[in-house]
């Protein structure tokens, strides 16, 4: 085991909670990107697309495992077997994939976000979480590599791929500023040094972001309003409908291990 | 094998074979190979962080600790079982644990392991120590022809470590492992 710095339980507690929001957050947006397995417009982006999707179910198996270490969860357990009342995805990874603007432009967003944030999380001061969290930033340069591309082709490209990338903005900026809102706990985890940088987040995410539309002529308005306390437990339709479908194997046959 | 003469007898490694024991574990895990790459092995791979020894309640035991290449990478799990098969060969009780740090670099794979894979027919990553993205945008080499003057056709290929690239010389296409 990697030595495991002594946490009191309310720490313990809030992390736990931060720790299934975030991964739940990778699950389904990897979810939504792996509905285009199969789809893709070309099988190149389909290839692309579907790695992406791979990497973000893989952090959030890793970030469900950092959990497991402090209350013995199991990351299947997790995933495939509570109730759409009991995630704390966000609504900007549950919406659904939308048209292949959408499905780049959200991605972009959540690299981004990621980009700045894995930095942080590596400084943590939970050794598990940093470690983790060191691990994924070097595989999100693949992906902002690869999405930041779109960002221009699709901004850059036809009126059409900018009119629908524009129309994709606008339709998810609200839920991306409150993607980036404070979980309740997190003011705990700062004080104990396990959230370093925090509060600075939303700024340096929006100021990546900004950077890189403008480069693609796409100007999003205003930042989004990033609410005082993010409320991560409202069942929306888009998660009931996700959930439904990918958990229907797994609750088919309880009692299966591996499928 | 020696393996095989001392799978029933575990007492042969307390006396003063805490280092054979070692040699071969090492030795042992070099016939675990990379599913996704079955000519490269786990020790040349790099993902083998270390190996104690030590005694337990049952006997000798030996700890392997690895590491993951891409954290999603499905062939971890066959990894494990691999390593624990190969240990328990040695008549001594298999531990495998993983850990995440330090983080896996391409920069860990041995030489030797470059040279099987080109041979192979995947272009083997270079060494960047640490400036992966100059390294992921150097030249890369036809591993078949070997000419330098070769383009990415996706940077996502049939495993989360490869991209896919054509020659431009002999217009194969091929599959590069990624620097990481």
């Amino acid at each position: 085991m990697t030595p495991q710095t002594e946490l009191d339980a309310q720490v313990s507690q809030a992390l736990a909670y931060r720790l299934t929001a975030m991964g739940d957050d990778e699950l389904l947006l990897g979810h939504r990107n792996s509905e285009w397995t199969g789809h893709g417009p070309v099988l190149e982006e389909d290839i692309a697309l579907s790695n992406l999707a791979q990497d973000e179910i893989g952090h959030a198996v890793m970030w469900y495992g950092v959990r497991g270490e402090l209350d013995g969860s199991d990351a299947d357990d997790l995933a495939f077997r509570r109730d759409p009342a009991q995630f704390l995805s966000s609504t900007f990874v549950e919406l659904p994939r939308g048209d292949w603007a959408f499905t780049m432009l959200r991605q972009f967003l959540f690299d981004c976000y990621e980009a700045e944030s894995l930095p942080r999380l590596a400084r943590s001061a939970h050794r598990p979480l940093a470690d983790a969290a060191a691990k994924a930033q070097r595989e999100e340069l693949f992906h902002l590599r690869h999405t930041g591309l779109w960002v221009k082709r699709l901004g850059l490209g036809t009126d059409e791929s900018h009119h629908r990338s524009v129309a994709a903005l606008t339709a998810m900026w609200e839920a991306f500023g409150r993607l980036l809102a404070p979980l309740p706990g997190d003011e705990q985890l700062v004080g104990a040094g396990v959230l370093p940088d925090w509060s600075t987040l939303p700024a340096a995410v929006f100021a990546r972001v900004r950077a890189a539309l403008a480069a693609a002529d796409l100007d999003p308005g205003e930042d989004p309003v990033v609410p005082p306390l993010a409320q991560r437990n409202t069942v929306s339709e888009a998660r009931t409908e996700l959930l439904g479908t990918m958990q229907a194997v797994a609750r088919a046959d309880p009692e299966a291990v591996t499928w | 094998m020696i393996a095989h003469g001392r799978r029933n007898d575990p007492g042969t490694w307390s006396v003063g074979g805490t280092e054979r024991l070692r040699d071969a574990a090492w030795r042992a895990l070099t016939t675990v190979k990379d599913p996704e790459i079955p000519v490269i092995d786990v020790v040349e791979l790099g993902i083998v962080r270390g190996i104690e020894v030590g005694s337990g309640p049952d006997g000798p035991y030996v700890e392997v600790t690895i590491t993951p290449t891409f954290s999603a990478c499905p062939a971890l799990h066959e990894i494990e079982r691999n390593v624990t098969v190969a240990i328990a060969a040695l008549g001594v009780e298999p531990r495998v644990r993983t850990t995440l740090s330090p983080p896996w670099s391409t920069d860990d794979m041995t030489d030797e392991a470059r040279t099987k894979l080109r041979q192979f027919g995947i272009a083997p990553p270079g060494r960047h120590d640490g400036l992966l993205e100059i390294a992921l945008d150097a030249p890369v080499r036809c591993p078949r022809c070997d000419h330098p003057d070769t383009r990415v056709r996706n940077a996502f290929g049939s495993t989360l470590c490869r991209e896919i690239r054509t020659c431009s010389a002999c217009e194969e296409t091929f599959e590069r492992f990624k620097p990481l």
